[in-house]
């Protein structure tokens, strides 16, 4: 049943802002976090909530966070409902406890104001933070907007928590350019929103009275094991989030996919980006159109497990891939996304030409002529029949 | 033919200095037009965040859900709340020929135009330095400043402006805030 118009709040609200509603409304047992920019108004907003006691939440305010991943572990170990924040290098001091969280397959909604990675030392925008953590074994879920924010958060808890899943997800917006962007958010009421994300029920949880050990060593004997059950695991992601989102879409009429398509069925070129880029993407592709240029784009929301088979039918027999991504994978045969697509597409009866321009490096911006540059380099190169492995866009050279 | 990657999207660029509360006016502009059931983006450009160092912000305000995620690059509408930064930043970088651009100035519109070279659309001009201090008593001059280019681009109703800073700023403070909005809009000269 759809929620009646009257009983949604509408609000301003930062990307920040907006996760911290979800979050909120989530009913955390435990929140565990270190405050870093931009992702800083997340918890500070929660810590209100605490204050004013709007939430029940135990907050744990760690000195590091290693700490709050590790508090996250714990908590989620003995079966509450967890989440945190960070961005950056916040992030990457969390690196090792990221890869125990995943294998030790807990529940965690880990929200992430994407960041550059130092150095020198950058604050804004970039999915480096992102890409770094990509084999950890968390879910990525990458986000448009601060609705889309909000939405995925709370959908984050279902998958997370599902039985056939049991692994961390990350949701991310970008750093300032969502993070810092009031935008209009449609908030549900409290208590759809408890019926939707409903109880944590733990598969096996720590307690006192009836001992277990988690997370022991597992030598050659059967690491390998933990491994292959945890590929098993994130390969069933995109039926739950099907489900999960299916059932969102029933109350809130929004759905995002595994990732959007927008104008691909007669496009010859297709756009393919994450995050806030994906939504630029779509005015370029309208202002080409008028133009004639048959232009679509993909926005990718899930990033691990990555739809290889969706996005190669997605694809269709489009001319040519121009991938846009904001991340480097220093000396790699093509930037992280890049690699992914290409991969995806190989076994596609006519291959289409995969571009990868990387752009937006540590915030610098991209406004729409930049996709358009693209455009036009990657007609150029479907001209020539070839094309450089990678471009950065919008840079000094 | 220039491409249009705003379509319907009124777009506002800010300037001023840090500390003198254009990332809260902005927002506070983009509330007013999210009350007036419009969508939003009301976003500012995190610099290095020094006191007095100069700032910008971005607005925009469609009756469409917005997808464009970048700088503001050719704004209808450019507001700057500290006239030293005429001598520093081109205000009329990327205005659109038709916009308008409002400045904290005792000058007349006449006098900003020939200064800029810039002969389209409105020029307004409140001394919003002086409004602030009178009735303030403290250099709050970005809501007055706001209040002149609300009524010259008439993006919201002046009310639903003055609702938003009462909402943010209950008691003595929204109070005063009120009575200079007021001012500037009687006191703004267009030209």
């Amino acid at each position: 049943m759809s929620v009646p118009k009257d009983k949604i709040t509408v609000e301003g609200l930062t990307g920040d802002a907006a996760i911290a509603h979800a979050l909120k409304q989530a009913d955390l047992d435990v929140l565990a976090a270190y405050p870093i920019t931009p992702q800083t108004i997340i918890v500070e907003d929660y810590q209100r909530f605490a204050a004013d006691g709007e939430v029940n939440a135990a907050v744990i305010p760690v000195e590091s966070e290693h700490s709050a991943m590790s508090a996250c572990v714990g908590a989620s170990a003995v079966g509450g409902r967890v989440a945190t924040a960070s961005a950056s290098a916040g992030l990457a001091l969390m690196w090792e406890i990221l890869y125990v969280a995943a294998s030790m397959r807990m529940p965690i909604v880990f929200t992430v104001a994407n960041r550059a990675l130092s150095g020198p030392i950058n604050i804004h925008n970039d999915h480096s933070d992102g890409m770094g953590m990509r084999d950890s074994g968390f879910i990525q879920l990458y986000c448009q907007s601060s609705q889309e924010a909000y939405d995925t958060t709370l959908m984050a808890f279902r998958l997370a928590e599902h039985h056939d899943v049991l692994l961390p997800v990350m949701v991310g917006i970008d750093g300032f350019i969502v993070s810092h962007n009031v935008e209009r958010v449609e908030m549900l009421p409290d208590d759809v929103v408890e019926k939707f994300v409903g109880v944590r029920v733990p598969i096996q949880n720590l307690n006192p009275n009836t001992p277990l050990t988690l997370g022991p060593l597992a030598l050659t004997d059967y690491y390998f094991e933990f491994k292959e059950q945890q590929s098993r695991a994130i390969m069933g992601v995109p039926k739950v989030y099907k489900e999960i989102e299916a059932e969102f879409e029933k109350i809130t009429g929004r759905k995002y996919g595994l990732f959007e398509t927008y104008k691909t069925e007669d496009a010859d070129i297709i756009i393919l980006a994450m995050s806030s880029m994906g939504g630029t993407a779509k005015v370029v592709a309208d202002a080409l159109r008028e133009r004639g240029e048959k232009i679509g784009v993909i926005r990718l929301k899930m990033f691990r497990p990555f739809p290889a088979e969706e996005i190669a039918k997605a694809v269709g027999d489009a001319k040519a891939v121009a991938v846009f991504e904001k991340a480097m994978s220093f000396g790699g045969a093509a930037h992280p996304l890049a690699v992914e697509v290409r991969t995806a597409l190989y076994e596609a009866k006519e291959r289409p030409m995969v571009l990868d321009f990387v752009v937006g490096l540590g915030g610098r911006d991209v406004p729409p002529t930049t996709f358009v540059d693209g455009i036009e380099k990657t007609k150029e190169y479907l001209k020539a029949g070839k094309a450089p492995k990678y471009e950065t866009l919008g840079v000094r050279k | 033919m220039a491409m249009d990657f705003a379509k319907g999207i009124t777009e506002f660029r800010w300037h001023g200095r840090g500390g003198q509360g254009v990332v809260t006016s902005n927002q506070m502009l983009g509330k007013a037009a999210l009350a007036e059931g419009n969508y939003i983006q009301a976003f500012p450009e995190f610099g290095p965040e020094r006191t007095g160092a100069p700032v910008r912000a971005f607005l925009r305000i469609s009756k469409e859900p917005i997808q464009v995620y970048a700088q503001v690059y050719n704004p209808d509408a450019v507001v700057c709340i500290d006239p030293t930064l005429l001598d520093v930043v081109n205000v009329c970088e990327g205005l659109k020929e038709e916009g308008t651009l409002v400045v904290n100035s005792s000058s007349e519109p006449q006098v900003i135009r020939d200064r800029f070279g810039f002969t389209g659309g409105k020029v307004v001009t409140v001394d919003a330095s002086t409004i602030a201090m009178e009735v303030m008593g403290r250099p709050f001059y970005n809501m007055p400043t706001m209040a002149a280019a609300v009524k010259v681009t008439g993006v919201v109703a002046i009310e639903t402006v003055i609702g938003e800073v009462l909402e943010r700023y209950p008691g003595k403070v929204g109070d005063l805030n009120k009575v200079a909005i007021e001012r500037a809009v009687q006191e703004a000269k267009v030209g």
